[in-house]
């Protein structure tokens, strides 16, 4: 199935400079999944959006076809096919 | 004269200065900017400089980049200088120390960490060893969390191989093994925050540095208290005697000289501005009997603190002295504190700065 996931420009160069992809990944998926095959290619990127214990750090937001995930199931939040998956730094700092 | 280069960590972001005099500087624009930078480390052992900078992002986390061409471009371990091993369950929150070994241990370099972790790297920094020794240490649950966070701020390697660590609220640990075992090493040092005499561990050491001719011979700046140590650490003694306050974050110690150190005196802990609103530094030349006050170059008017990594000394003849406040101005002095110049000015609190004299 495709995802439609879309990066923050922030991070821009920890994925070769692009901040939206169209993932093929094998149904059913979740959100860690996904990371972890975003991970997998780009991993400065998997270690900005999560910490070493697989974490989502807490600044980062992952969102579901609109929805944050930690008010759905975490990482473990389905991603169904054809989904937009986007993952944004929330507004903190100073 | 060789060029020297200060980099200068701040909560926004690193700068690089460099100076042919150490009187008049050449500031960079800012590297990493809108990044909190809490530690550098100049590495110059092998007649090639390289720069490590530990950064944290408030939204994407702590990592350590490391520059061999003076900023001109970084690079970054694709899998991350320093994380925690799985079974630990912990991550790495910010890095506080990295600290390049003797020059006789090319490649070994040392981090403090938080949460309160000592590391070793043998390849100059790309990769880093968690020392299981402290991180499992029977003690970890008693240790506190000082105001800035629970950390290994300081990592002080000997030349024999042994390494002091101190952590705010832990406390002076010593390894004489490599890092496979600490003891505490905190005899003398007080706790006046805590009831009852001065416990085995858990004093709220602020920075340790040791004596550039006697290894074992160390310097202490406590939360309230100011130390020497003429044992390697097994005991400590009050050299707080003519300073206009024992409370501080500072210490520095003579890169080439027995018992030359610098401290930054602050009010108090519950007032921490320098005494009467005052920046200076003081020197004692005889490992802590006597102080010198010094401000000449300095401003009649600072209410900033100087953060414990934000003053740092040069190997230079003479040694040059630098100290950042947290209003993000940086001065240095090219004669041991004599006299200072401003080196930059409104940049964000200074978090850290580090400064070499160039191969």
């Amino acid at each position: 199935m495709t995802v439609q996931v879309l990066l923050p420009r922030l991070l821009a160069d920890c994925t070769g400079g692009r901040t939206s992809m169209a993932l093929d990944v094998p149904a059913p998926t979740t959100v860690r999944a996904l990371l972890d095959v975003l991970a997998a290619e780009h991993p400065v990127f998997g270690r900005r959006v999560r910490d070493e214990t697989g974490a989502l750090r807490r600044h980062v937001n992952v969102y579901v076809d609109g929805e944050e995930v930690r008010r759905l199931s975490g990482l473990d939040t389905p991603v169904p096919a054809d989904a937009e998956v986007m993952v944004v730094q929330s507004v903190a700092g100073g | 004269m060789a060029t020297t280069l200060l980099a200068i960590g701040t909560r926004k972001g690193l700068w690089l200065a460099t100076s042919e005099d150490r009187r008049s500087w050449s500031l960079s624009s800012p590297h990493f900017l809108m990044t909190e930078v809490p530690s550098v480390g100049i590495d110059t052992r092998g007649g090639r400089t390289r720069l490590m900078v530990g950064v944290r992002s408030e939204h994407f986390g702590p990592t350590v980049v490391h520059s061999d061409d003076l900023g001109v471009t970084w690079d970054e371990p694709e899998h991350g200088a320093i994380r925690f091993p799985a079974d630990t369950g912990a991550a790495v929150e910010r890095i506080w120390q990295l600290q390049p070994d003797a020059a006789d241990r090319p490649g070994v370099v040392w981090a403090g960490c938080e949460p309160i972790s000592v590391w070793r790297s043998e390849d100059g920094g790309d990769s880093f060893t968690l020392s299981r020794g402290l991180w499992d240490h029977p003690h970890r649950m008693k240790w506190g969390a000082g105001y800035g966070g629970a950390a290994a701020h300081s990592v002080v390697p000997g030349p024999d191989g042994t390494v002091h660590v101190a952590m705010s609220t832990g406390g002076v640990y010593r390894t004489t093994d490599g890092g496979g075992s600490w003891r505490p090493r905190n005899s003398g040092i007080s706790a006046y925050f805590m009831p009852g005499p001065a416990p085995e561990f858990g004093q709220c050491v602020h920075k340790i540095a040791r004596d550039a001719v006697d290894p074992r011979r160390l310097y202490a700046q406590n939360h309230h208290g100011v130390y020497r140590s003429d044992d390697d650490g097994d005991s400590w003694t009050s050299i707080a005697d003519g300073l206009p306050s024992d409370f501080g974050f500072v210490m520095l110690a003579h890169p080439h000289r027995s018992g030359t150190i610098w401290v930054v005196p602050l009010v108090a802990d519950g007032e921490r501005i320098p005494p009467d609103g005052e920046l200076a530094v003081h020197r004692s030349d005889d490992a802590g009997s006597s102080w010198r006050r010094l401000t000449d170059g300095l401003p009649a008017h600072e209410y900033n603190a100087v953060l414990r990594d934000a003053a740092c000394v040069d190997a230079g003849d003479p040694v040059g002295v630098y100290v950042g406040t947290r209003g993000g101005e940086v001065y240095a002095s090219a004669d041991e504190g004599e006299s200072f110049s401003t080196v930059a000015s409104h940049l964000p609190d200074v978090l850290c700065v580090r400064a070499a004299v160039l191969p």
